[in-house]
Formats: C-alpha cells, structure tokens, sequence
C-alpha cells in the first residue's frame, strides 16, 4: 500500500475512529494523541501488509491500547490511572460485543456537537470541525485561515483543553435543547461553505478544498440525522451554489460574473442533485427555514436558460421570505440585486441608498460594487467611478480587486 | 464539576430602577435561589456592594499598597455571585440563564480549578 493511499483512508476515518475512541478514552486530548499513534503504527503495519478488512476497528482498537500506554506511562500513575485503564479494558469488551451501527452513529454526531459547542467562538468551531471531523491536519486548517502552523496549533489546543476544563459534554443535546444546537451545527458547515466558495481573502477566488468539505459535511449529518430541519436546505444550497464552480473563473482566475457564465460549464449532476433535494426540503411542513429558502433561490438561478431569462420576479418574492425570516444586510443587498432585474436599477439603488445610511454593512465590500453596478446602469459615470474604487480598495480578493479595475477602464473608455 | 457564576451589570443603571422593579427582581432572586438549593446544585452565592466601596491590594516591595475602587474600570462591574455544582458545562449554562440578573447584564461562567484533575 502506498503512502498517499494510506493517507486517503486516515483521511476517510479519522472523524468517525476519534469519536468512537474519545467516547471508549473519556478524555478528548487523549484519544487524539493515541489515534496519532494508531496512525503511525498503521504507516509501518499496512506498507507491506495492505490495510486491514476494517481499517477503522483496527484504527480504534490499536490506538485504544496506545492510550492505555499513554496513561501508564504518566508520572504519576497512581489508583485513579489504573481505575481508567481497567475501565477501558473492560468497555473494549462489553464495547465490541454491542456497538451497532447506531451507536458509531451517535459517536460521530457527539463529536460533530462537541466541536460546535456554542461556548466556542465561531471561527474555533470551525477549526475544530475541519480539524477533528474533517480529518484535515493542522497545516491545512491553519491554510484555510491564513494563520501560520504554530499559531492555528496553540489554538486547537486551548479549544480541547477547554472541553475538558470547562466539562464541554461528549453527548448529543437533549431534545430542549436540539434545535439550537443543530443551527449551530449547520452555521458552522456553512461557514466552511462561504469560505470555500468565496475566499474572503488571497490569490484565489474559489477554496475548493472547503468548499468540498462542507458539502462532505453536509452529507454526512444529513445521513446522521435525515429529519433535522434545513439540512436538505443547505445541502441543496451548497450543491447547486457548487455546481457553478467551473463557470465562476476564467482560465486566468479573473472573476466571471453569473451574467457571463457559460452555462454549458455548470455540473448537471450536481444541479440536478440539488434540485431533487430543494423539492424535498420545501415539502416539508412548518414555516419556511433559512437555506431551503436560499437554495430555492439557487434552483431558479441553475434552471434558468440565461441571466436574463431568470424568473426574477420569484427570485424577488423568495428574498423578501427572507427578509421576513431571517433578515440580515447581506439579504438586503441581494434582495436590492434581484429588484434591479425586476423595477431597474433605480428603485434598487434607492434600496442600497438606505442600507448604506443605515451602516448596516460597512465591513462588506459588495455594497459599493452593487451600487456601483446600479450607477453605471443609470449611466452616472461619475457616480460609478468613485463607487468602483471604493469597492476595489475595500476587498481583500485579488480576482476582485481586478474585476473593478477592469469596470474602472470600461466606464472610461466609455464602454 | 464546580463553577463560579459571576453576575455582571451596570451598576449606575441598576441604581437607577424604581423600587418596585428592584423588589420583584430580589423575590425573583429568592426564588431562583431556593430552586437550586432544592436541586442540590447550590454550593454558596452572595450579592456584593457596589464598587464605590471596593478597595484594591497589591503588595509591592513588601509594601501594601491600596488603590480606591475596583481594579479595572469597565462598563459592568461584578456584583455577585453564585458557586454552583453541575455535571457538565451545558447544566451550568442552563444554571446561569436562569438567573434574574441574566436578562440586565451578563453571567461569567468559569469552572472551578480541580487539583489532582
């Protein structure tokens, strides 16, 4: 077995073998130290021998005795110390006669919990979830948040120590409190999501690596947790969102807007996928939730023939769902966006005017390219102009920053 | 698992309520109090006066030296506190949200240091 392929099967358990261990260790730091280990040992072990029929039970079980290891080695190994190995001895054997299905299930959703505690800022919760139920190493969530090595590492450690200082439970939320935490969860997938599709800083403009683990993500607590409300929602969201990736940039990385896409690049698959799954998520009963309503409105874009044969009268009607349900400036700014489509870009710009004074969005610098946009419809170059370098100045995302250089010359050339 | 639950509000502010809201909010206090004495999570709680009779200690050189009121100037001020034992961090959160002075300011939940942890 080569290196890569070993590596491609850590990756694929070490979410679902660290659950399952830090429920068998008891301590969460523990488990990831002995699974370190585990991996180690299988690096030697599956080279020459290939990997086991299970690789993950060989995963828990040998890293479960490398914890048993790590905790006799203590300094002071004293009466508690013994009392938790043979504790772990003796759910080693009640564990493997009884752990069903369900039950790895479980583990997997405490973990996923866990690292969505809501005592956790949100940026540590997804760190957290890339590192632990991702699987991805401490260089690339440190590469997704442009933090060098050692200091995404100081971070991760603190976020565990805290879970066991602070007694952060292993469990999944009671049924009280479910639903807060189960948003909590899916926030946390989609910042994942937005940061993957649309960096908020660097050279590039799509981290398709995250925005792949978001959808991993999404999968799995869907299959986790088929009933959960919104998940198909944002599921389909990301799906369909996803699917335009090949149309979003040219050859040279330069932004392509959805007005210019070549549609013919858009993953049919996937679109259909998310189409599938945004029809079950509307048939549900109860008030409209936050991303099926996003996701809808991600359909009528994927189906549609082009820009301007898209159902924008809906589009409009779905954001103001939104704005009912779940308001926030950056619906406000995309609501203006779809209203321009519908009444033009005047009533739209009067809509962004009123944003803007009310300092809604002042750290988000789609604003001045939305008003921007609008301007330069109205023919108020000069208006347009000014507008255009705001926005380039105000983002950190090079594709951006050339995107309205390239407007700035077009409004001068009279374009 | 023990924890200290600091409750933190204005206290200029907190002056400033009429007396019969203060005096609901101390019978809510009572009450809240005896339900986690009946839960068995109460391990003890006071309620503090207010900062203007604070005095801060350093011993500097050997020397004690005192500062008038409290030492760090914020916008809530401590103002008392509950010392509570719950399984988990969840059940000391839930602790916490249930306290009357939850819905003025704000309730630090710190776990307390454990030796031989």
């Amino acid at each position: 077995m080569t290196p890569e392929a070993i590596d491609q099967v850590f990756r694929d358990e070490a979410g679902r073998a660290l659950a399952t261990l830090i429920r068998l260790v008891g301590d969460f730091e523990l488990a990831e130290d002995a699974l370190q280990d585990a991996f180690a040992a299988a690096l030697l072990n599956w080279r020459g021998a290939g990997a086991p029929a299970n690789p993950r039970a060989w995963l828990v079980n040998v890293a479960r005795n490398k914890a048993i290891d790590r905790i006799r080695r203590q300094r002071n190994f004293r009466a508690k110390e013994a009392e938790i190995v043979h504790a772990i001895e003796r759910d080693a054997v009640s564990d493997e006669a009884a752990a069903t299905p369900n039950d790895l299930d479980d583990d997997m959703l405490r973990l996923i919990f866990t690292c969505c505690h809501p005592s956790f800022a949100p940026e540590v919760q997804v760190a957290l979830t890339l590192r632990t139920v991702c699987g991805l190493t401490t260089a690339e969530v440190a590469r997704a948040f442009l933090a060098s090595e050692e200091a995404m590492a100081q971070r991760l450690l603190r976020a565990k120590q805290k879970i066991r200082l602070a007694g952060i439970p292993y469990e999944v939320p009671g049924r009280h409190a479910l639903e807060e935490r189960l948003r909590g969860v899916l926030t946390v997938i989609y910042l994942v999501f937005t940061e993957g599709y649309l960096a908020t800083s660097g050279p590039e403009l799509i981290r398709h690596d995250l925005a792949r683990e978001a959808i991993r993500l999404g999968r799995l607590v869907l299959g986790l947790m088929p009933e959960a409300p919104d998940i198909k929602g944002l599921l389909a969201l990301m799906l369909l969102h996803d699917a335009r990736r090949a149309g979003r940039t040219d050859a040279s990385g330069d932004i392509v807007l959805l007005e210019e896409q070549d549609r013919s690049l858009w993953n049919s698959e996937q679109i259909a996928e998310g189409l599938d799954l945004v029809e079950q998520a509307l048939g549900v009963r109860g008030r409209p939730q936050p991303y099926t309503v996003q996701a809808a409105i991600a359909a009528l874009h994927a189906q549609a023939q082009s820009y301007h044969d898209t159902d924008w009268r809906q589009i409009v009607g779905l954001y103001e769902v939104l704005l009912r349900i779940a308001p926030s400036p950056v619906i406000e700014l995309n609501h203006a966006a779809a209203v321009s489509m519908v009444d033009g870009p005047a009533r739209a710009l009067a809509l962004v005017e009123s944003l803007a004074a009310r300092g809604g969005l002042r750290q988000y610098d789609l604003l001045p390219a939305v008003r921007a946009d609008l301007l330069r419809r109205l023919d108020r170059r000069e208006e347009a102009r000014s507008a255009y370098r705001a926005a380039r100045d105000s983002t950190q995302l090079e594709p951006l920053k050339r995107l309205y250089a390239r407007r700035l010359v077009e409004l001068d050339a009279g374009a | 698992m023990q924890y200290l639950l600091m409750i933190y509000l204005n206290e200029v502010e907190y002056a400033k309520m009429e007396k019969e809201a203060e005096g609901k909010m101390l019978a809510e206090y009572q009450t809240f109090t005896q339900s986690i004495i009946a839960s068995g999570n109460y391990k003890g709680g006071d309620r503090l006066q207010p900062t203007t009779t604070s005095t801060t200690v350093r011993v500097r050189d050997g020397k004690i030296l005192t500062t008038d009121g409290p030492f760090a100037e914020t916008r809530e001020q401590l103002g008392g506190y509950y010392m509570i034992e719950a399984n988990n961090l969840d059940e000391a959160i839930g602790i916490a949200a249930r306290i009357p002075g939850a819905r003025l300011g704000s309730i630090e939940v710190r776990p307390v240091w454990q030796y031989n942890h």
